[in-house]
């Protein structure tokens, strides 16, 4: 047999699409015509030729791309709409080994993406974008794009782009080239074989540029959609040299690639043991198994000013939560002011997935102001309980509800911290029963929040049973 | 490829499922070796075909078309 050589499909891309389905298991979901295979197998030949595959992770956008790794034999993620250079910068600063390419459209880069793409590209991240340009949003069926042409026909403008109400195409390798950090920026077309061979070398460089850990490469495709400008392939080939080429002018806007150094970054520790370090989870502190029953779910609302151990209470009733194996979610919220504005959080416990942290309505209250009574009393339900200070004094409570005026503040000045009144109101909640947690669990939060605070933790200890006895004799 | 067809020309091999009849690779072809066929592949497509000689192993047809599986180009080395 005579030896040859053959031109064909790149390591880079997948022999099969298995994940697509479908007729056809080895071709694109792509229209005829399309330029993004063509984009696909030049980036594809280009991590072969630079023994860069292993290393690659393909950023997937929003758009008729949106399904780049049924395609791409690198890593791949998917990611929110105009957000790839973002997840990009995510990939590039936890690996710093990784090969970065984020594969975008006019769509996702130039309109939703905007500042995602121009905040990568003035960080220098190390990012090779590849972004597609074919002056249309595909995948939604052929609306205005940000870099239409003035007069193009599209199904949102569909008697020509008009300045006057919608701007003009907007140039992005111009408006990137005026940063001082990308090492890279060029465009090129892919409308037909000259145009593709100078595009594949663009292409080579921007990840060429990622091997040598240099920095941020941007290269602009100028690309047909047939499907959506309605065009045969070869009518959209002459559009895109004479048409799209007078706006979006051909060629290199920069190029830093010889003088550029390569970015070397902090290595990051993913040991596990560090990770658990991080986050407090040494084997030797792992939460107790209370096993205590429970089905449904707890929505609690803490309220008062800044100080008085509000985000703090909510914290421990959720570790309690966590102490005995609940779903918790604990939601802060507080205004701008530093100091003596108020604050309030929302903290849920319950047997199932908690999908929103938000509590709109409560089955306890707890506020330690006037203020805090004001604005939630409203939200408490019919027969929910209202722990309240005893120095706010008398209050006009609405029926169905039992409100209890807790001496919280007395106390706890008298038990030796005026901090504490939370930990009263907390002893009385204990007592009251409402929470479903037992004094084990409590104990358990309670002791991870004074965690690195032991003589803190007694005290509070002992102010929790004050509270706790309060409770039973009063409620 | 089988060894009866080994020839001292390149040639290329299209796949009939995976071409979608756009043309990009009829225009590009600078022998003019190629052509638009009239049978339908299995999904109702027209594709490609190479007309059985004159190819010389240029890769063009290969780079325009925006299938990566639908074409081949096999070039001996003598």
């Amino acid at each position: 047999m005579t030896k040859e050589k053959i031109i064909g499909r790149p390591q880079g891309l997948y022999p099969e699409f298995p994940r697509k389905g479908g007729a056809a298991p080895t071709a694109t979901h792509y229209c005829p015509g399309c330029g993004h295979g063509i984009v696909h197998k030049l980036i594809g030949e280009a991590l072969e030729q630079l023994g860069i595959q292993d290393r690659a992770i393909t950023i997937s956008p929003v758009g008729c791309t949106v399904f780049a790794y049924y395609y791409f034999d690198t890593g791949n993620l998917q990611s929110a709409h105009g957000r790839a250079q973002a997840v990009g910068t995510g990939i590039s600063r936890s690996q710093d080994d990784a090969i970065v390419l984020s594969y975008q459209g006019d769509g996702d880069l130039a309109s939703i993406g905007l500042a995602e793409t121009l905040h990568a590209a003035n960080r220098g991240e190390k990012i090779a974008v590849f972004f597609v340009n074919n002056t249309v949003y595909g995948m939604t069926g052929g609306q205005m794009a940000p870099t239409t042409l003035v007069g193009e026909k599209t199904s949102t403008s569909p008697t020509g782009r008009d300045p006057l109400e919608t701007g003009f195409p907007i140039h992005m390798c111009e408006l990137i080239s005026t940063l001082r950090a990308p090492v890279f920026v060029e465009r090129v077309s892919v409308s037909d074989i000259s145009h593709i061979r100078k595009a594949k070398k663009a292409i080579f460089k921007a990840l060429e540029i990622q091997r040598d850990k240099k920095g941020y490469a941007f290269v602009e495709i100028l690309s047909p959609c047939p499907t959506n400008l309605r065009m045969s392939p070869v009518e959209n080939a002459e559009f895109v040299n004479e048409q799209m080429e007078r706006e979006f002018p051909l060629g290199n806007f920069r190029d830093r690639s010889a003088e550029a150094e390569a970015i070397v970054r902090r290595e990051s520790d993913y040991a596990k043991a560090n990770l658990d370090r991080l986050f407090h989870l040494e084997d030797g502190r792992k939460v107790p198994e209370t096993g205590e029953p429970f089905h449904g779910k707890v929505q609690i609302k803490i309220a008062g000013f800044g100080g008085q151990g509000v985000l703090s209470l909510g914290l421990i009733i959720a570790r309690g939560g966590v102490a005995a194996g609940r779903q918790v979610s604990w939601y802060p919220s507080y205004g701008p002011e530093q100091r003596g504005g108020t604050s309030n959080c929302a903290v849920i416990l319950s047997d199932e997935a908690i999908g929103s942290p938000i509590v709109y309505r409560s089955d306890i209250l707890v506020a330690f102001n006037r203020p805090s009574l004001d604005k939630f009393v409203k939200d408490v339900r019919e027969g929910g309980l209202i722990l309240y200070d005893g120095t706010i004094g008398d209050y006009d409570f609405p029926a169905g509800v039992r409100a209890v005026a807790v001496p919280a503040q007395r106390v706890a000045q008298e038990a030796g911290s005026a901090k504490a009144l939370n930990t009263v109101m907390l002893g009385v909640l204990l007592a009251h029963g409402g929470l479903c947690l037992s004094a084990l669990s409590i104990d358990g939060g309670l002791a991870e929040s004074f965690e690195e605070k032991p003589k803190l933790l007694e005290l509070n200890r002992r102010i929790l049973e004050l509270g706790r006895t309060w409770g039973r004799e009063n409620l | 490829m089988s060894e009866t067809q080994t020839q001292l020309e390149p040639y290329p091999v299209i796949d009939p499922l995976e071409c979608k009849a756009c043309g990009r690779c009829i225009v590009a072809c600078p022998k003019q070796v190629l052509a638009m066929g009239t049978e339908l592949n299995q999904r109702g497509y027209p594709f490609a075909i190479y007309l059985g000689s004159g190819c010389i192993g240029c890769g063009n047809c290969y780079y325009t078309c925006p299938e990566p599986n639908a074409v081949t180009v096999h070039i001996p080395l003598k």
